[in-house]
């Protein structure tokens, strides 16, 4: 607080203070020069990407791996839109980021100015809220509402567009306490009967199952979702974005379900009688069919967001609201229930023993789920980030993770070139986790640039690859549906990977054999610096189980199906 | 179903741009839509006529609530609220169609606000029934031109929307 005017630009980097922020992932230009010359200056951390969209990407993996929001900075025109891909990424998955634009100055907007971009157009569909701010003395309200709204309720990006005369024009600099919203109110309280109801429920069922999203990590849930799912003895699915939301050595747990979901978890649904969805969205790689899905299940639905209610699905009773805080409250209604019978959970447990997860080893080449088991091995309490194919349903499918956070992956857009930049976000926002990006060789090939930010900064992240040689899951897909023709999908010998590494001044281990596969590992768990390893993997090698798209989820592929 | 949605917004640029663009990328039909400043110059309001079921209209309702410049919407039944729209149509008109035309504007309470030699401009006021009926009446003369405005409509009675915001 000053009464002295200051800049636009110091007046920014204040507010960031204001906030908490303490990392920015950001790239300069023309219009960004003045707010460059603060950060020179200022004791936030700037990491310098080398592309906007890993900017976009990395303040996600930051902000997915702390719960704080992430903070990403691009100049005007390219630079902007060179976010869009994060921007939609992160607003996909309700990820709390605030994007940090330049504009050209205020009076050339609207005229085709040297890298001009009408970025807050341009994001409308793809932001929680945007802002261009036109008067230096809205800036502070701008700056505490962006971080407010990316934060609260069901998260998501928040855009700012900053003109450059805005960063130069100075004012009296206070920063408000509150927000005033007319038309926000995240936090609405619980319909405490709806929540009676629900237990009423629960207390009719004979086969519930529990679906967890994204929603129950975002809302801190997890030892609530626990406590509901012990004292009802009920199993316990998640989606792709709710994985380590439950433990997945817990009795209950049924993993992942959907596309490439176990099929217990598939199964137990389609039986079930009443389906707890809490903070997921009924996304159709989860559904499948959705005339077929659940069919005898009577359905909750708990979620911060009303417009999720009945988008998809016919809901029997929606709750609205914070989990965490309907889950409590549910619980407390709960408390003394009788358990189950234990009908279902035999029935379960006899589709497990049946179905688990499964692949042929081998000694001689490399399997990609051999990898992952290995890597969870020596590292249980890695950060996962993933790449976008089969190497990220290997990873979501064998790896075991116990805890919130620990799973980053792109769901809802599916980026390609998501998982790199996302982990150095990661790493950077818990520098004492190791931290994983199982890649594939395709999207790895997309945001690659993002070594020499590894290497500059010194982020110690691991690359996995899991190299097949293919755009994988396009391959398997061509594979099974298309009559192996591998159209455009063979991306083999097109570059050496650990020499890539070594290019960048960083390490490069090649793993070839299964035996080799460990020790890699290792080496890279024990390395200073980043580290690319080169797992060439069973180029064939498909991820089962799978519903094809548009089938109901128990019709389910086996290995050696052709459909 | 038709639903009327009286939708009151901040009184901020792109406003209309993010309510509009939500409707084309969700798959809304829009049917009418005016927008103007209401009895406070910082909110807007929107009257939207929008065609669908109770889902459509479930879904439109909390998409539109999540637009954080949308401060509030109500549906306005037809039973419990009136509304209007202004058509202006330029019908051709000479000495010997003239008096037809003026009386059946009369009829319809309709003005007549310009006059010129081939042609009259008829400005008329009425629920979108009304606004058809004349065009009927009208289209033997040869009509040349109509600008219609969006619906704005208003609950009956006493009550009004969005109190708490005023
Ligand atoms: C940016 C982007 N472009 C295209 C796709 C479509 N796509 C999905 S998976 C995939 C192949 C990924 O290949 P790779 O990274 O090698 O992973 P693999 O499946 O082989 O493990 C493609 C092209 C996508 N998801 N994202
Ligand atoms: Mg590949």
């Amino acid at each position: 607080m000053t009464d002295t005017p200051i800049s636009g630009a110091k007046a920014l980097i204040n507010c960031l203070k204001n906030e908490g922020v303490d990392t920015i992932f950001g790239y300069p230009g023309g219009v960004l020069l003045p707010l460059y010359d603060e950060l020179y200056d200022s004791d936030i951390n700037h990491i310098l990407v080398r592309h906007e969209q890993a900017g976009a990407h990395a303040a996600d993996g930051y902000a997915r791996a702390t719960g704080k929001v992430g903070v990403c900075l691009a100049t005007s025109g390219p630079g902007a839109t060179n976010l869009v891909t994060g921007i939609a990424n992160a607003y996909m998955d309700s990820v709390p980021i605030v994007a940090i634009t330049g504009q050209v100055p205020t009076p050339m907007i609207g005229n085709d100015a040297f890298q001009e971009a009408d970025i807050t157009g341009i994001t409308l569909p793809i932001t929680k809220h945007n802002y261009l701010v036109r008067d230096v003395n809205d800036l502070p309200w701008v700056v505490k509402e962006a971080f407010y709204i990316a934060s609260t309720g069901r998260p998501g990006p928040v855009l700012i567009d900053l003109p450059k005369d805005i960063t130069t024009d100075e004012f009296e600099f206070t920063y408000p306490k509150n927000t005033y919203l007319r038309g926000y109110h995240p936090d609405v309280g619980i319909d405490e009967d709806a929540v009676k109801r629900a237990a009423a429920m629960i207390l009719d069922s004979e086969c519930p199952v529990i679906y967890a999203g994204g929603g129950a990590i975002i809302s801190d849930s997890s030892s609530e979702l626990l406590r509901l799912a012990e004292t009802i003895q009920a199993p316990v699915t998640t989606t792709l974005l709710g994985i380590g939301a439950f433990p997945q050595s817990n009795p209950l747990s049924l993993r992942m379900l959907g596309m490439h979901g176990t099929k217990y978890a598939n199964y137990a649904v389609q039986e079930s009688d009443l389906l707890i969805a809490i903070g997921a969205r009924f996304d159709d790689r989860v559904t499948g069919k959705i005339d077929a899905f659940a069919p005898c299940a009577k359905v909750i639905h708990i979620d911060t967001d009303p417009a999720e209610i009945g988008k998809n699905v016919r809901v029997d009773l929606p709750i609205i609201g914070d989990a965490k805080t309907i889950l409590q409250s549910l619980n407390s209604h709960l408390q003394k229930m009788q358990t189950m019978s234990g009908a279902w959970l035999g029935k379960i447990d006899a589709w497990k023993k049946e179905h688990p997860l499964s692949y042929v080893q081998s000694d001689e080449v490399i399997k990609p789920q051999y990898v992952i088991q290995e890597i969870y091995k020596a590292c249980p309490d890695a950060i996962i980030v993933t790449e976008v194919g089969q190497n990220q349903m290997w990873a979501a499918q064998y790896f075991q993770f116990e805890n919130p956070r620990t799973f980053i992956t792109s769901g809802g857009l599916g980026t390609m070139g998501y998982g790199f930049p996302a982990a150095i976000g990661a790493k950077v926002g818990c520098p004492d986790r190791t931290v994983i990006d199982i890649a594939g060789d395709g999207s790895f090939q997309m945001t690659s640039q993002e070594l020499a930010t590894a290497s500059k900064s010194k982020i110690k992240v691991i690359v996995a690859i899991l190299n097949n040689s293919y755009l994988g899951m396009v391959r398997q897909w061509q594979e099974l549906f298309f009559s192996e023709r591998y159209s455009y999908t063979d991306i083999s010998q097109s570059v050496d990977f650990v020499k890539l590494a070594e290019a960048y001044n960083l390490i490069g281990i090649r793993a070839e054999k299964p035996s080799e596969v460990p020790s890699a590992i290792s080496e890279a768990l024990s390395a200073d610096r980043t580290v690319i390893i080169d797992f060439v993997i069973d180029p064939m090698e498909n991820v089962f189980p799978m519903v094809p798209a548009g089938a109901a989820i128990n019709e389910i592929l086996e290995p050696g199906a052709v459909a | 179903m038709r639903h009327t949605l009286a939708v009151l917004v901040e009184n901020k640029p792109g406003v209309l741009a993010r309510v509009s663009g939500l409707f084309s990328r969700r798959g809304y039909n829009i049917e009418s839509l005016a927008v103007g400043m209401t009895e406070n110059p910082l909110i807007s309001r929107m009257t939207i006529v929008v065609e669908g079921d109770d889902r459509v209209l479930l879904q439109v309702t909390s998409q539109l609530s999540k637009l954080i410049d949308v401060i509030s919407i109500s549906d306005l039944p037809p039973s419990e609220s009136v509304d209007r729209g202004l058509a202006l149509i330029k019908v051709a008109a000479d000495t010997g169609t003239r008096a037809d035309i003026m009386q059946i504007a009369g009829i319809f309470r309709a003005k007549i606000i310009d006059i010129g030699a081939e042609t009259l401009v008829i400005e008329v006021t009425g629920d979108k029934g009304k606004i058809r009926a004349i065009e009927n009446m009208l289209g033997r003369f040869g009509i040349k031109e109509v600008v219609r405005t969006g619906r704005v409509a208003l609950h009956r009675g006493t009550k009004t929307v969005g109190e708490e915001y005023k």
